[in-house]
């Protein structure tokens, strides 16, 4: 998961080495009457992105789908016949019955939930340390910075997967919340280095502004200048980030739950139906078809939106 | 140069107990009673378990007891002496038919990768903002957004089983035909990111000072590529595909799980769906290890080739 954040900062340091790319001020585009502020730049590039707009659209009708999948398919995903198995089309069921004669489609719709649940937790777990430790960093510098540095280089140097199967394997119960649980901490455990880093470094630029001495001035103590001023100002990098992570999340969730040791039956999630779906490929695709084109396109759209979000504050990267 | 390498080296290190302590922790300790749990239903005799305690140093308790045994893990690890899987086979054997499989798989996507990646890579980073390059992008976002385990098994179906392409399946002793199809698939992650890589660093080099002096002097376009610029943006993405054929080699698992490839990868697969726990931790501890050193070895490579990274 982590190939997509490392184009994303090698592009970046090109772009930041780059003879031309001076760091710092947005471009102010023509001779516009008043310069144009950096979110409003932005926000301008994005209405003209096709990508923004098709990845949100999916991203809303996801998140329609894990808090009203009833609204999507009108069939119980858990009214499963054998007699049906692999059966062709009918009624509510637009893309037939699978291996154990369970609506296909409906079982995709139902399975957003937990997808979108562990990826949108583990994001949150991840912002949550990431915020902690990149603020800590950015802020105090000095031995703080070392020694929390070195922390992000280690836990950088795990691999997820692996990691993640060795730590998975040790939880023994079975019930929904307790696996769901387990994926979102071991997730968000290997997965917050990317964030903090970005977060210390816009945390370094932010103290460094007139805006931070002048409340320092007023008699602002490092807390209320930590969390009324440097906050605000380096949480939009961290949410683009985060989003994309989101999306790794939910990739790295169906991986685990593919392999069998993420999320387990009754919970249902698309990794598990991938492989189900697998296996029975030779007597009928569409149960492997359907589960693997609703999570790629659930991964993709997330990945899209952050990354048309980055592009568009970051003028440098074109 | 000499202190990059060390603190490096002290990184690595550090990475390698963290993490084979957090394996160790997870998996051995704990677990109730060891030498029962070795006799299975069968009773132990006091000699036996006289003997076991002696031979593992079960009888040091405490935190310290803990750390001499997790000592003894890590130097048995890097002994090779990875023990035997829950089927009797000793661990080191399954390693050491599996990994030929592994590297040669590794090779396949390498060459993919570098085939069609850096090509097209460099053709978009000079004609940037074509057609070509802003197609290149959508579609190297397209193959990074999507997950291994949507492509393989897709994969697998149109290309194997639909339109029989490719044989579906490789099995054991698989031919270089049959490890193609899987080696693409395993590919086309690293096969993206060299694109995007290539593209950026060829396009960064191309506004830098020594082409418009190239230029200057009259020199063809094509000799200004070649020769110039190629030279100065390959050094990234050769550290890149560095970093990835370690990726490669301990990332398989979803690969060579869905096309029945018997690697390294299969066999861990293979032990996790059977519940064999020594044989997922050998494997793992394994994999780790190959993770861990082939990304200090190119970040060593990087800083030699690029002299900036150094003194960062």
């Amino acid at each position: 998961m982590s190939d997509f954040e490392t184009v994303a900062a090698t592009e970046n340091q090109a772009a930041r080495r780059g003879p031309s790319g001076e760091p710092g001020t947005p471009n102010q585009v023509g001779a516009a009457n008043k310069p144009r502020s950096l979110a409003g730049d932005a926000w301008r590039d994005l209405r003209r992105n096709p990508i923004f707009w098709i990845s949100l659209a999916l991203v809303v009708i996801f998140t329609l789908m894990a808090l009203l999948p009833g609204v999507f398919t009108a069939n119980n995903p858990n009214d499963c016949l054998l007699s049906r198995q692999h059966a062709g089309p009918s009624g509510g069921a637009i893309f037939g019955y699978d291996f154990q004669g369970c609506d296909t489609y409906s079982r995709a719709v139902y399975g957003t939930r937990a997808s979108l649940l562990v990826g949108a937790l583990a994001a949150l777990g991840t912002g949550i340390i990431a915020l902690v430790v990149g603020m800590l960093a950015g802020y105090f510098g000095r031995w703080v910075d070392a020694v929390l540095s070195r922390v992000i280089d280690v836990v950088l140097g795990i691999p997820l997967l692996l990691a993640a199967i060795v730590l998975l394997k040790r939880v023994s119960s079975d019930s929904q919340a307790a696996r769901i649980g387990a994926v979102v901490f071991v997730l968000a455990l290997l997965g917050w280095t990317t964030a903090a880093r970005v977060v210390r470094s816009s945390v370094i630029t932010a103290k460094e502004q007139d805006y931070v001495a002048a409340a320092r001035m007023l008699g602002a103590g490092n807390s209320r200048i930590m969390w009324r001023h440097i906050l605000p100002n380096s949480l939009a990098p961290a949410i683009v980030v985060l989003t994309i992570a989101l999306g790794s999340f939910i990739a790295a969730e169906a991986t685990l739950s593919f392999l069998g040791i993420g999320l387990k039956a009754p919970t249902i999630s698309w990794g598990q139906d991938i492989d189900t779906g697998r296996i029975h490929m030779r007597e009928a695709a569409t149960p492997l078809i359907v589960p693997s084109a609703f999570l790629a396109l659930t991964v993709l759209a997330f990945i899209m939106l952050g990354d048309a979000i980055r592009d568009a504050f970051d003028p440098k990267l074109r | 140069m000499f202190r990059y390498i060390l603190r490096r080296l002290l990184q690595m290190v550090l990475a390698f107990f963290g993490t084979t302590l957090i394996v160790y922790a997870l998996t051995f300790a704990g677990q109730g009673d060891p030498i029962q749990a070795l006799a299975g239903e069968r009773p132990v005799t006091p000699a036996q378990r006289a003997y076991l305690t002696e031979k593992y140093n079960l009888d040091q308790t405490g935190v310290g007891g803990f750390f001499y045994r997790y000592f003894d893990y890590v130097k048995d690890l890097l002994q090779g002496n990875l023990g035997e899987s829950l089927t009797g086979r000793s661990i080191g054997d399954i390693l050491q038919q599996a990994w030929p499989v592994t590297v040669r798989l590794a090779l396949i996507a390498l060459a993919v990768a570098i085939i069609f990646g850096v090509t097209a890579g460099v053709l978009a980073g000079i004609r940037r903002a074509s057609i070509f390059d802003n197609s290149t992008l959508v579609l190297t976002l397209l193959v990074l957004g999507i997950p291994t385990i949507v492509l393989a098994p897709l994969a697998q179906y149109f290309l194997g089983v639909k339109w029989q392409l490719f044989p579906p399946t490789a099995g054991s002793d698989p031919t270089f035909y049959a490890l193609l199809l899987p080696g693409i698939v395993l590919g086309s992650l690293s096969l993206a990111t060299a694109l995007r890589l290539t593209r950026a660093s060829v396009a960064e080099n191309l506004r830098a000072d020594y082409v418009r002096t190239a230029r200057s002097k009259g020199l063809v376009k094509r000799r200004i590529v070649v020769v110039h610029v190629l030279r100065n943006s390959l050094i990234p993405v050769v550290t890149f595909l560095g970093v990835e054929l370690g990726n490669l080699m301990s990332g398989a698992i979803i690969t060579e799980g869905v096309f029945n490839i018997p690697g390294v990868g299969f066999n861990l697969f293979r032990g996790i769906r059977t519940e064999d726990g020594p044989l997922v931790v050998g494997i793992v501890s394994v994999l780790v290890v190959v993770y861990l050193v082939s990304n200090l070895v190119v970040d060593v490579l990087y800083a030699v080739l690029d002299p900036r990274i150094r003194y960062e």
